[in-house]
């Protein structure tokens, strides 16, 4: 047998600039921010009060008997996947023993565990919904677009924290390609705009405080970046075996290349300063997709907007690239979306795949002055045009924990 | 308190629409909830629970499974609120 291709075929997304992938997309080269200050009192007793919500509520896309079984996590993930789905064409007929499903959560149902906690403590345990478990685990979300998709070649939640969305769907790339499934929908989600998880972050100093712009403090690359700021939504891709896809006449957006996955060893938060893990996770999706630097014509970068975790990435790009990232039009945005941690390599990936069809790069806001320090290509304020003919793009994604996530796209 | 069994009937409806989407107007007393109603078992203990704060009465697990339809859910809270 011949080796197997895999590619995309299907684009789903639910964000803080839009409830789906074109507006979304639109939102993305327009260089809109989705950053809003948040209206609920508890922003009060935190030193952040911003924070990127979803563009179009859950509760405007779905049934709502529906929308009480799921954890917010979990609706996002049907959204994203209902239009991906369809937007592959919606291949019902398909054998579902080669249909997977694999999608990530950075953090799974914290909200529902956060609030079905205050109903024991005020009602007791009779108070406690019976839906409570399969809305808290972090594998809801796969399950539940699993069992709408009625898949059956597997379900699985890779998590590596912010990694997490760009893991699934290197897991969903392998799976694939080593013959475990023909088609695979995959992603990630994130819900966890709430005050413990946003207290949580800002207790590490990880968050932005700069509450009098907040459209303003998602700022990569700039010497006043402060910190990240958080966002929720997903995103999901529909993965295809090559053949199989152009059987059925599938539209076809490009080819997944392939992944390279490395741990840093070095702290559970902090990055590896010399990003030696960054740079090997660069080599070996280079390797696994038969790429060279050369090839490489865009990047969506991690950068998050944090003082460290944006130099050091930075430099592992200039490292692994070398001479090559001269022409590589960086792209950070999570200047526009926030940071969608377990569902920000997915967005990102769906944002590739939109700039290999379009031959756009979308920009990054928000630098006012660059960072003297990265000495990289950065795509500022708006779009750039990326070459004709054949090309690729790389997806970095990184996780507390020291995960390093590196997915390559080839134009087809 | 006593309650009237075409008090207890509107009230299950109203609750088995909210907890589970069906239509009150489907939902008569002879229905059985797992094979008519299609409530799943995790609802039904959400039913339950919303039955008991709505209508002061307690539901042991062990009735619950005696509990098939809609009418015998009636029977049983209004001979528990007697």
């Amino acid at each position: 047998m011949s080796e197997r291709r895999v590619v995309v075929t299907g684009l789903g997304a639910t964000t803080p600039l839009g409830g789906d992938v074109e507006t979304t997309w639109k939102a993305l080269l327009a260089g809109q921010s989705g950053v809003r200050l948040l209206t609920e009192d508890w922003r009060e007793l935190l030193p952040v009060h911003f924070a990127a919500r979803v563009a179009i509520e859950p509760a405007d896309q779905m049934e709502r008997v529906e929308m009480r079984r799921l954890d917010r996590s979990e609706q996002f993930a049907l959204v994203a996947s209902r239009e991906a789905w369809k937007d592959a064409g919606s291949p019902d007929d398909i054998d579902k023993e080669r249909l997977g499903v694999v999608i990530a959560s950075g953090i799974g149902g914290v909200i529902t565990l956060l609030d079905q906690f205050v109903n024991l403590n005020e009602k007791g345990a009779r108070g406690v919904s019976p839906h409570t478990v399969p809305m808290l685990m972090p594998n809801g979300p796969a399950a539940n677009v699993g069992l709408e998709l009625k898949a059956k070649a597997g379900v699985h939640t890779p998590v590596s924290a912010c990694a997490s969305g760009a893991e699934a769907i290197g897991y969903a790339y392998e799976m694939i390609k080593n013959n475990r499934a023909d088609i695979i929908v995959t992603g990630g989600v994130e819900a966890a705009v709430h005050q413990l998880p946003m207290a949580g972050f800002a207790a590490m100093k990880a968050l932005s405080t700069r509450n009098d712009a907040p459209q303003r403090a998602s700022r990569p690359y700039d010497v006043d970046r402060d910190g990240f700021v958080l966002g929720e939504g997903g995103g999901v891709l529909v993965l295809e075996e090559y053949e199989s896809a152009k059987a059925r006449g599938a539209k076809i957006y490009c080819e997944v290349g392939g992944q390279g996955l490395t741990s840093d060893g070095y702290h559970i938060a902090a990055p590896d300063p010399d990003g030696e893990g960054v740079q090997r996770a660069i080599k070996f999706a280079l390797q696994a997709s038969g790429l060279s630097t050369k090839d490489i014509v865009h990047l969506n970068a991690h950068a998050t907007s944090t003082p460290a975790g944006d130099v050091a990435e930075a430099n592992a790009l200039r490292k692994a690239l070398g001479a090559d990232a001269d022409h590589v039009a960086v792209s950070a945005t999570k200047s526009m979306t926030g940071h969608l941690l377990g569902g920000a390599g997915a967005i990102e990936s769906v944002f590739i795949v939109k700039a290999l069809q379009e031959r756009l790069a979308p920009p990054t806001i928000n630098i006012e002055n660059l960072d003297p320090a990265v000495t990289i290509d950065v795509v500022r304020d708006t779009p750039r045009q990326l070459p004709a003919g054949d090309i690729a793009a790389l997806n970095d994604s990184f996780g507390f924990g020291g995960h390093n996530v590196v997915l390559a796209f080839k134009s087809l | 308190m006593a309650l009237s069994p075409a008090d207890v009937l509107s009230g299950i409806k109203e609750i088995v629409e909210e907890v589970a989407g069906i239509p009150a107007a489907s939902i008569e007393l002879d229905k059985n909830f797992t094979d008519d109603l299609e409530v799943d078992s995790l609802s039904m203990v959400e039913v339950v629970v919303a039955c008991e704060e709505r209508f002061g009465v307690k539901i042991p697990d062990e009735k619950v499974t005696e509990l098939a339809t809609v009418g015998d859910a009636v029977n049983f809270i209004v001979n528990a609120a007697a």
